[in-house]
């Protein structure tokens, strides 16, 4: 980064520190966090849209998508979610690329499993062998956000059927009284209503979402924690920047971070409360 | 850059669409096992993995990319064709052999060696001893009799014996010189050394027998003119076991 940096060996510790903390594998550490933060941010509406799915086929009249609503929350929540994150995006990677084999190389007629293989031809790789680091590093990143999705969703819908059967019935048979319709009083009473019964359980949610990111690994996505032990681990003169093991350091580091995201959602949501409760008459509300 | 590299990947979907696809061979490491395979400080692969592979790569004339993967989990994604090769210090041993297969041999078999705190009871290498989850180190401790602590990452079974957890550690003893000379006097070689394993070759899947075939031919070359044990000797030292 900076010109002195040429011989670390030779420097001073002040600058040898400017020297370490600046290296490209640190910037891969920093740019990890904007990783993590795109993460929380995106999986956040997606999970929010498969847990609105789940809450309202659990609650369906049609047997079919009830079972299918039920069977998604329960089947999630029970299942360790380690699993999932191994088994959504392998999954869908290899129904990605079975797909594109079927219809990119239909001539091929070796099998696509072969013993202990999965084999696909060249052109339907996903993505392509031949194609930038980078479009490698951003589908397996959206592999990650499908999973993290898939799995809170879960959990949001069973927070969501709750909230949503917490909404006074009254107000619901004040619609109906009014001549409005199942979807009417859904759009206009129930869910605007429901939010604030909602609240204390997304946010936990939340929480839980922020401190599974380093479950990011798992999916070959470099997060924050992989970086701070990977970096902190002790590094001998193979090593540029030699130094014991600093793995303290580097987690208490990591600590504070996680704290600061916590605190400030955590103001976030009490805002967010005190703005919902505004005209409710329940108890409780300030 | 993005643009730089969009403008690449088109040029390349462009010239697929009427050529025949590049021979790109997509490498699997772990990239935390020095001297064998590092991260180094620019955030590159580095170590005598890197330097065999980029060789084997040019003699084989094969398109190269490096890709890192955590080591538990490195055989499931070569199976899966996640990536072509792993190359990444691994033994050829009969129970990996059963999954995937091998290449000939690039580096010999070396002894592995216990490690201790300084002044340890040569007795502890049957006491706790920590090693690399899926290793055959690990599978020695194991079947040795010795209480088996695993790690997933070499770093954290040196961690393990510096903090006690551990009385010993067992690893190659490739990768532990540097550590055990640095450490100060803190670490040290304990009992006698042991040879495992069949030397460590390139794992590919076994239905890629032309990619097999293509790195055996390249590597025999190195060994016949030398190249390989050259590269052995600067990451590994004058010592270090050679090809005859």
């Amino acid at each position: 980064m900076f010109e002195y940096c040429t011989d670390p060996k030779s420097l001073e510790t002040f600058q040898w520190f400017s020297c370490y903390l600046t290296t490209p594998k640190h910037m891969s550490m920093y740019y990890s966090l904007f990783t993590v933060v795109a993460l929380i941010l995106l999986t956040a509406p997606f999970g929010l849209m498969f847990g609105f799915m789940g809450a309202f086929a659990s609650r369906s009249k049609n047997m079919i998508v009830r079972i299918l609503g039920k069977g998604y929350t329960s089947i999630v929540r029970g299942v360790p979610d380690i699993v999932f994150f191994l088994f959504v995006p392998i999954a869908l990677d290899q129904a990605i690329e079975f797909i594109r084999h079927k219809t990119l190389c239909w001539d091929v007629t070796e099998p696509i499993w072969r013993g202990n293989d999965f084999v696909v031809c060249r052109a339907a790789k996903m993505p392509l062998s031949d194609a930038a680091v980078w479009t490698h590093d951003v589908y397996g990143f959206l592999l990650a956000v499908v999973a993290f999705a898939f799995v809170f969703g879960a959990f949001c819908s069973n927070v969501l059927a709750g909230a949503l059967k917490s909404v006074p019935r009254g107000q619901i048979e004040a619609g109906r009284s009014m001549g409005l319709g199942e979807r009417q009083i859904r759009r206009l009473i129930e869910v605007p209503q429901m939010w604030i019964y909602a609240l204390p359980g997304l946010s936990n949610l939340w929480q839980l979402l922020i401190k599974s990111t380093p479950l990011l690994f798992l999916l070959g996505v470099e997060d924050l924690v992989y970086w701070a032990r990977e970096l902190g681990g002790s590094k001998t003169s193979a090593y540029a920047y030699s130094h014991a093991d600093w793995r303290l350091a580097y987690f208490t580091v990591l600590l504070l971070f996680y704290l600061l995201v916590t605190s400030i959602s955590q103001r976030g949501f009490e805002r967010m409360r005190k703005r919902l409760a505004r005209g409710q008459n329940f108890s409780g509300a300030s | 850059m993005i643009l730089k590299s969009l403008g690449t990947t088109l040029g390349v979907m462009a010239l697929t669409a009427t050529v025949a696809m590049s021979d790109t061979v997509r490498m699997g490491t772990e990239g935390a096992y020095p001297p064998y395979n590092f991260v180094n400080d620019k955030g590159e692969i580095d170590g005598f993995e890197r330097e065999v592979g980029d060789e084997l790569c040019a003699r084989a004339e094969l398109e190269c990319v490096w890709v890192k993967n955590e080591w538990d989990s490195i055989i499931p994604n070569l199976v899966s064709g996640n990536y072509d090769t792993i190359i990444a210090g691994m033994s050829i041993t009969e129970e990996r052999d059963a999954v995937i297969d091998f290449s000939d041999a690039y580096f010999p078999s070396d002894p592995s060696a216990y490690v201790g705190l300084a002044g340890a009871d040569p007795a502890l290498i049957n006491g706790v001893v920590a090693a690399q989850i899926n290793t055959i180190q690990a599978s020695h401790v194991a079947s040795s009799g010795a209480q088996l602590m695993e790690f997933a990452s070499p770093d954290e079974t040196v961690a393990a014996v510096r903090n006690g957890q551990a009385d010993t550690a067992l690893a190659d003893k490739a990768f532990w010189e540097p550590i055990v000379a640095e450490s100060g006097g803190e670490l040290e070689f304990i009992g006698e050394d042991i040879v495992l394993g069949d030397g460590i070759g390139v794992g590919v899947r076994e239905s890629d027998g032309e990619l097999k075939g293509k790195l055996n031919t390249a590597i025999a070359s190195m060994k016949a003119d030398g190249t390989l044990n050259a590269m052995i000797k600067k990451w590994f030292g004058e010592d270090a076991a050679m090809f005859e």
